[in-house]
C-alpha cells in the first residue's frame, strides 16, 4: 500500500465521510420516495432527470436558498446549536466504522463503546431543539424522542453487551474478523454462542429503528398531532441538517447491525471481501427499514414503551443469560461430543 | 404466560404478513396515470360541454336553426342565429354561441335536439384565467375540428 502522510489521510477521511454522509442523505431521500411510491403503486420522483435522479439536488437548492428564520422568543443558542448536535455526532460516529479491512478512519480498540457515546448526544441535540423552539408542539416531541430513546437504548445495549461477551472485543474491525468465511460464521447464524442470536438481531434492528425515530416509531415527527414535531420552528438549512443527521444516524444503525450480525465486509461465500459487500450490506438493511416505514402504521406511545418493557428488554435479558450460559457450558459440551465420537 | 407468548408471536406473525403484502405491491406494476404527459379516454357516457356535430360528407353542422334547444335550456347558456341564403330550402347557422360559465350540464339541449346536430364532448381539461375564456364558440370550434 502507497503511504500516506497523517494529517492527508485525516482530511481525506474528513471530507469523504462527510461527503459520504451528504450523497446518502440526498439519494436515501430519493429511494425512499420511490420505494413510498412503488410500495402504493406509484412511480414516485421522475419529472427532474431521469428517474427523478436530480431530485435531491433540486431539494438542497431549494433549502439552501430558503431564509433561515429565527422565530421570536426562541433560545438564540440552543435553535442554532440543536441541528450540530444532531449531525456532529453522527459525522463522528462514521470515524470508527469499518467499510472495509483498511477503509476505516480510526481503529481504535473501543470503537463500539465511541459510536454508542456518540449516538446518545443525538438525543441531546432533539431535546434541545425541541427545548429551544418555544413552541409546545417541538416541546411535546423531544419529551417523546427522549422517552423513546430511553426506553429503546436499554434492550439495545444489553444486546450489544452479549455481543461483546461473545466476541470479547469492542473494536469493530476484529469483531468482523471473526466473522470470517462462509454465512455460517456470521453473529446471526452463530447459534453455538446462543441460541436466540437471530432474535438477538432482530432485537437491534428494531431498538436502532425506534433510536432513529423512524418509523413506525416515529412518535416525534407525529404530523396529525405535532405538525412537524422537534424541527417544526426550523427553516431552510437549519431542518436540512436535521434532516442529514436523521439519514446519517439510519446508516450507523444499519452499519453497526452489519458489522455486528452480518460480517461487515466479508462475503457470504468467503470470496472477494470488501467494502461493496459492506456496502450492499448496509444497503439492504437501509431498504428493510425503508420497508418497514411504508407498511407499518405508527405506534402509539403507549404501544411503543409496551413492545421495549413488555417484549424486548426480557427477551434480551433472557439471550444475556443463554449467552453467558453458552460460553460456559459450549465447550464442556464440545469436548463431551468430541469425547463420544 | 400463555397470553404473552400467543400476543407475541401472533403478533410477530401479523407483521411479516404486513411486509409481505406491501413487497408484493412494490414489484407489481404500477397504476397511477402520468397526467399531463398522458390522460385519461373518457368513457361513452362522460357528460362535458355540449358541441355541434358535423355532416359526415361535407363537414357542414347538421343544425337547422330551429332553437329548440336555446329554449330548453333551463339557464339560458345558448345562444344561436341563422339565416336563409338566397334560394335555399333550409336555414343554415351563422352563430352558436356557449356560455359554460352557466351550464350545469344538465343534457336538455342534447335531448331536445331532433336532429342530432349537439352531443356531448369529452372534454374535461379545462382551465383558464378569465370567465371568458369558457364561452365558446361552438361553430368555429367546429370548423377547425373538420379542417
Amino acid at each position: 500500500m502507497m503511504f500516506i502522510p497523517e494529517p492527508l489521510r485525516l482530511l481525506a477521511f474528513v471530507v469523504g465521510i462527510i461527503a459520504f454522509i451528504a450523497l446518502n442523505a440526498a439519494y436515501l431521500v430519493w429511494l425512499e420516495r420511490k420505494v413510498a411510491g412503488h410500495i402504493q403503486r406509484r412511480i414516485g420522483p421522475k419529472e427532474v432527470g431521469p428517474f427523478g435522479l436530480l431530485q435531491p439536488l433540486a431539494d438542497g437548492l431549494k433549502l439552501m436558498s430558503k431564509q433561515l428564520l429565527v422565530p421570536k422568543g426562541v433560545d438564540p443558542y440552543l435553535f442554532k446549536v440543536a441541528p450540530l448536535l444532531v449531525l456532529v455526532p453522527a459525522v463522528m460516529s462514521f470515524v470508527t466504522i469499518p467499510f472495509s479491512e483498511n477503509l476505516v478512519a480510526r481503529n481504535i480498540d473501543i470503537g463500539l463503546l465511541v459510536i454508542f457515546a456518540f449516538a446518545s448526544v443525538n438525543v441531546m441535540g432533539l431535546l434541545l431543539g425541541g427545548w429551544g423552539s418555544a413552541n409546545k408542539y417541538a416541546v411535546i416531541s423531544a419529551a417523546r424522542c427522549v422517552s423513546q430513546n430511553v426506553a429503546y437504548e436499554i434492550p439495545m445495549l444489553i444486546t450489544v453487551i452479549t455481543m461483546i461477551m461473545v466476541t470479547h472485543t469492542m473494536n469493530l474491525n476484529e469483531i468482523v474478523m471473526q466473522q470470517d468465511g462462509s454465512l455460517l460464521n456470521w453473529y446471526i447464524f452463530r447459534l453455538s454462542a446462543s441460541p436466540l442470536m437471530p432474535v438477538a438481531f432482530l432485537i437491534f434492528f428494531t431498538c436502532s429503528l425506534a433510536e432513529t425515530n423512524r418509523a413506525p416509531f416515529d412518535l416525534g415527527e407525529a404530523e396529525s398531532e405535532l405538525i412537524a414535531g422537534y424541527h417544526t420552528e426550523y427553516s431552510g438549512m437549519g431542518f436540512g441538517v436535521f434532516f442529514m443527521g436523521e439519514y446519517a444516524n439510519i446508516i450507523i444503525g444499519c452499519s453497526l447491525a452489519t458489522i455486528l450480525f452480518l460480517g461487515g465486509w466479508q462475503c457470504p461465500l468467503g470470496l472477494y471481501p470488501g467494502w461493496w459487500w459492506f456496502l450492499a450490506k448496509v444497503y439492504l438493511l437501509i431498504f428493510c427499514v425503508m420497508w418497514i416505514r411504508w407498511t407499518y402504521p405508527r405506534t402509539t406511545l403507549w404501544g411503543l414503551l409496551n413492545l421495549s418493557w413488555k417484549y424486548l428488554i426480557p427477551i434480551s435479558l433472557v439471550n444475556l443469560l443463554l449467552t453467558g450460559a453458552m460460553i460456559k457450558l459450549w465447550p464442556l459440551l464440545k469436548t463431551f461430543l468430541m469425547g463420544a465420537s | 404466560m400463555g397470553e404473552y407468548f400467543k400476543e407475541l408471536f401472533g403478533g410477530t406473525k401479523s407483521l411479516v404478513v404486513g411486509l409481505g403484502i406491501t413487497i408484493k405491491h412494490m414489484v407489481k406494476p404500477v397504476v397511477t396515470l402520468q397526467y399531463p404527459h398522458e390522460s385519461l379516454k373518457m368513457s361513452a357516457r362522460f357528460r362535458g360541454h355540449i358541441e355541434l356535430l358535423g355532416d359526415e360528407e361535407t363537414g357542414a353542422s347538421k343544425c337547422v336553426v330551429c332553437g329548440m334547444c336555446q329554449r330548453a335550456c333551463p339557464s339560458g347558456c345558448i345562444a344561436l342565429a341563422g339565416e336563409k341564403p338566397e334560394g335555399a330550402k333550409k336555414k343554415v347557422l351563422t352563430s352558436y354561441v356557449l356560455d359554460f360559465t352557466k351550464c350545469s350540464l344538465c343534457g336538455q339541449c342534447v335531448e331536445s335536439c331532433k336532429f342530432g346536430a349537439i352531443t356531448f364532448s369529452k372534454e374535461y381539461n379545462l382551465a383558464g384565467p378569465r370567465k371568458e375564456a369558457y364561452i365558446f364558440d361552438l361553430k368555429k370550434r367546429l370548423e377547425e375540428r373538420s379542417g
